[in-house]
């Protein structure tokens, strides 16, 4: 299946890039999508255990992924 | 802009703006049986930990930041009994004395008031998903995460 991981950030500015398409197997799930964009340009410094959002709510790295999911790692926010 | 929605009788709006924060827009809240009315406002200050700042960029995932704080308006309204409660960040570049973020309470006694306020202000640090870029006064520039005091 396909996703997409929305980029912010450091992240964006590592990646050179503010969405990534992933082809994942079809069980796969977020920590595994992760995983994948380690090996990705600029993204190999990615923290073990990042925040992510899945359809633009905070969700767990185990969450399992459907086609279409809007994937976003969210990194250390700063409002305020 | 979200609408306002009602909850519980309160008048809820919440509002990501790449526009100016304009208080004299926020100051008319609620009404005539609210005897407290609390105005909490965040400004770009001029340093961070000691370096001096010119101005910065704030970069949001717009749709769940919109979401969000629609949900922390709502938990707060459900805990305490409120008549208005109004809450604006900023996204794009700020000058330094901006205003970054606000947040407009009116109810009928001040404590309620003043809580709700801060509890707003402490959930938007830590759950809005929105990333700051200082710029400093050397010409470089920083994605910075919360001060140590406010992880």
């Amino acid at each position: 299946m396909t996703v997409t991981i929305l980029l912010f950030a450091n992240h964006r500015e590592l990646a050179n890039a503010a969405s990534v398409e992933l082809e994942l197997s079809a069980d796969a799930n977020v920590r595994e999508a992760v995983d994948r964009l380690r090996s990705l340009p600029g993204l190999a410094c990615l923290p073990a255990e990042p925040t992510v959002a899945v359809n633009r709510e905070y969700a767990s790295l185990e969450r399992d992924l459907n086609p279409g999911d809007e994937i976003a790692l969210i990194p250390a926010v700063a409002g305020g | 802009m979200s609408p306002a929605v009602d909850a519980g009788g309160a008048r809820v709006i919440g509002r990501m703006s790449e526009d100016p924060i304009r208080l004299d827009d926020l100051l008319g809240a609620g009404s005539s049986a609210d005897g407290a009315v609390t105005v909490f406002v965040g400004r770009v200050r001029d340093q961070n930990r000691g370096r001096p700042v010119v101005r910065l960029h704030y970069e949001a995932y717009g749709k769940m930041a919109e979401r969000e704080l629609a949900a922390i308006l709502e938990e707060t309204v459900g805990r305490w009994t409120l008549s208005h409660l109004e809450a604006v960040h900023r996204t794009g570049t700020l000058e330094l004395g901006e205003l970054s973020v606000a947040i407009v309470v009116a109810a009928p006694h001040r404590a309620t008031a003043y809580e709700a306020s801060r509890h707003v202000i402490e959930e938007i640090k830590r759950r809005l998903p929105i990333w700051k870029r200082e710029e400093y006064a050397d010409g470089e520039v920083e994605w910075v995460g919360p001060a140590p005091s406010e992880a």
